[in-house]
Parts: structure tokens; sequence; C-alpha cells
């Protein structure tokens, strides 16, 4: 069981209000955690505590038996995290934002076929100021690909996509969920995820509303 | 691990030649403010020529207070601020490349342009050498320590007032170090002393500037 990443009686507090206490979910490989809950319930809270941006009040955030809120080292290897904002520069190109990235996180793989399949290489040679918002977001999207980190926190990753693209991000995430990865997701909408592998945590009242099956193995 | 930083070093720079205007812009506000003192003390050459090294640093001092702003604001306003803290490169190796990329495109150009304002600022020949040196010298220091600065405020919608408070006046040492250097060896004195003390503030500015900057920027993000 060592290999869940556990989240434990998480609270967070910003400014002086609380935004949300005594917060547990847990993350076997192949799964999917998407967070719902209204605006202000601490969903992106939760991510950045997770990705050692944020500190939390208390709790703790175990994987193989160790804490891991804050340990720098293991996040940076083992987390990919896709805030609101694209981390792209509107001056550079695409493809050059990627290789970028793909430099400083040590990934080695071929960012274009990456972009293929989110459905931007034709895009690869523009600047991304040129793009449209939808365009920017598959763009980042394409850098969540390339990561290697196993542990995907994507926040409001839709955000500008169409339709399309959402089905698309589905799929993709279907994947890598697929190939033993784990996604904590926040979004509003439906993202179509296979229901074998995913489970729901609103952030408004805490309930885990796993599907039938599988609630055996979340609580 | 150098690769990385030289990487980091690369984009910036490559970022700021397609901007393009921060860099003519903190090159016109130099020749501008260094112009503005014939206008306002006369054209005598003999006071000219004795205010011009002080006269030639203020201004450069002042140009780099200009841009320091934009070594982490457009980074944090993007959105890659979060991710150099959460890439597995060392923040305070990415602090270092982004300074010595400020330095780059800020501090170097300046430096290209002194010689001319010299001669606009009647500056004696034997003052030339001197002055370049020294800034070469100095001027990397201004960027570290402003890299400090620039971390503190970057969460800060307008921080580039407070930052200049706070910045200016560590920029002293070098402006004291810096002229008085020149004004050495154009008075025929031994001026390794203060050449000396100048290099020293910068290394120890290259020193500590990564460490605290990463250590702002960690705890501005929360």
């Amino acid at each position: 069981m060592s290999d869940i990443l556990r989240g434990h009686n998480l609270s967070c507090i910003r400014g002086d209000r609380p935004v949300f206490s005594g917060l547990g979910f847990e993350l076997p490989p192949g799964r999917a955690v998407i967070l719902s809950g209204a605006n202000g319930s601490g969903k992106s809270s939760l991510m950045k505590i997770i990705a050692g941006l944020l500190p939390a009040q208390n709790g703790t955030l175990s994987y193989d038996d160790q804490d891991m809120l804050g340990n720098r080292d293991w996040i940076s290897r083992n987390i990919c995290y896709l805030a609101h904002k694209n981390g792209m520069k509107p001056e550079m190109t695409v493809a050059e934002n990627l290789a970028f990235w793909a430099n400083m996180e040590h990934h080695n793989g071929d960012v274009r076929k990456e972009a293929v399949k989110v459905g931007i290489d034709h895009c690869l040679d523009l600047p991304v100021c040129y793009l449209s918002s939808g365009q920017a977001r598959r763009a980042a999207l394409t850098r969540v690909l390339c990561h290697p980190a196993k542990f995907w926190l994507l926040d409001e990753p839709t955000v500008g996509l169409d339709s399309s693209g959402v089905e698309l991000l589905a799929g993709l995430m279907n994947d890598h969920l697929k190939a033993g990865g784990r996604i904590l997701a926040a979004t509003h909408i439906e993202l179509g995820l296979d229901p074998d592998n995913s489970s729901r945590l609103n952030m408004s009242d805490f309930s885990y509303s796993a599907f039938p099956d599988h609630e055996e193995d979340l609580l | 691990m150098i690769r990385l930083a030289l990487s980091i070093i690369m984009r910036d720079v490559r970022l700021s030649m397609r901007h393009g205007s921060t860099t003519t812009m903190v090159m016109g506000f130099f020749v501008m403010v260094v112009t503005m003192f014939p206008f306002a003390i006369g054209p005598e050459q003999n006071i000219l020529e004795r205010v011009s090294v002080g006269v030639i640093w203020v201004a450069a001092l002042l140009s780099c207070l200009l841009s320091l702003d934009r070594i982490f604001h457009s980074d944090y306003e993007d959105g890659s601020l979060d991710q150099f803290v959460l890439c597995p490169v060392p923040l305070e190796l990415v602090v270092m490349a982004k300074c010595i990329a400020h330095w780059l495109t800020t501090s170097l150009p300046l430096i290209v342009i002194t010689p001319l304002l010299g001669i606009m600022m009647n500056l004696p020949e034997q003052g030339f050498l001197p002055l370049i040196l020294t800034m070469l010298i100095g001027t990397p220091a201004l960027s570290f320590i402003g890299g400090i600065g620039a971390s503190l405020t970057v969460t800060l919608r307008r921080g580039g007032v407070l930052l200049s408070l706070l910045i200016l006046p560590l920029y002293i040492p070098v402006l004291i170090f810096g002229v008085l250097a020149v004004k050495a060896t154009i008075g025929g004195y031994p001026a390794m002393e203060h050449i000396m003390l100048l290099a020293g503030f910068t290394l120890f500015s290259a020193a500590i500037a990564p460490w605290a900057a990463a250590a702002a920027i960690r705890s501005g993000l929360e």
C-alpha cells in the first residue's frame, strides 16, 4: 500500500481565512481524483500545497511511508503541475518554449510527437502570443505530456479548450492512467474519464464519491 | 548544471532581444539623464570634467534600476516562475542565471555607450579606460543586488517604487568605489585598492544574491 499517495488531515489557511481543514485523499497508481467544488473552496490551494508552492497549515502527504510535503527533491522529480497560467513566454515560439522546459525538466523525448497528440503541431513555429487561449492551453498540455513525472496536477486543464480539445484531453488522461500514472485534476466540467479509474473529491464538503466498484480501495 | 544555466541565460537574452524595447529604453534613459547635466549646470568644461565620472555612474545606477523589475516579474505573470520553482534545477541557479542575463542585456549595452557620454561630459582622456574597467567590474553587483530586490517585490503589482527605495541604498558602495577608482587614476594616484574593494563587493553580492533571492521567491509565491 505504500505506493499510494495519501493526503491526511491537510488544512490550509490563506490570509486569515481557513480554506479547508481535515482534508484527506488517496491516489493509487493508475487512478485519477477529480476535485470539484465551488470557486474558492481550495482546489488550487490543495494543488499548490501538494506541489510545495504553498505550506500546509498541518497534515501530511505520505508516499512510500515518507512525508513528502515540501520535499522539493521528490516533488521536482515526480510531480508535473499545470497551473492556471501556462508558463509559456509569449515572445518565443511554442517549440522554443517546449524545448526550454524539456531541457529544464530533464526530458529528452520527442516534443513534436507529443505536440501531434495534442493537435498543436502546426503551431510549433509560431510565437505563443499569436495563439488563441485554447491553442496556448494545448501547448501547455504538451509540456505536461513531455514531463517525465508520473503525478499530474492539472488545475483547470480545460480552460480555453474547445469540445474536441476536452475530448482529446480526456483521452490523454486515460492513456496516462493506463500507463500507471496518477492525476489530480480540478475542473468544473465533466471530462469523461473512464469511471473505473477515477473518483471525485468534492472540496465543499470533502465527500468522497468513489465509483461503486472501487469504494473499498478508496476508504 | 552549467549547461542549464547557459540555456536560461540564452533564453532571457533572446527574450530581451525579441522584446527589444527594454534594452533600447534603458540605453536611451542613460543617455538622456547624462545629457541633462550639461544643461543644468552649464557648459563650463572644468565643472563638467569634475562631475563627469559621478554623473555617469549615477545615471548607470538609475538606468539599471529601471529594468530590474523585469528580471522576475514577467516570469511571475505568465506562470514560468512557478515552473522554475518546481523544476529539478535549483532555484538559486535560476536566479544566478537570470541576474547574469540581466547584466548582459542592460549593463553591458550601457558600458558600450559610456565612452560617447564620456566625451560629452568632457571626461579626461586618462579616465576612459578606468571608467569602463570599473563599470565592467562593478555593474554585475547592480544586477545581483537588484535581483534580491526584484525577488522581494515580484508579487507586488506596483513594486517599482518600493524596489528603488529598497535597492538604491545598497548601490552606494558600488558608486563610492567605482567613482573613487576612476578619480584616483585621473589624479595619478594608485587605484588598485578601490578596484579591489569594488570587485570584492561584486563577488559578495554574487555569492549572497542567489540564495537570498531564491528564498524571497519561494516565500513570495505562497
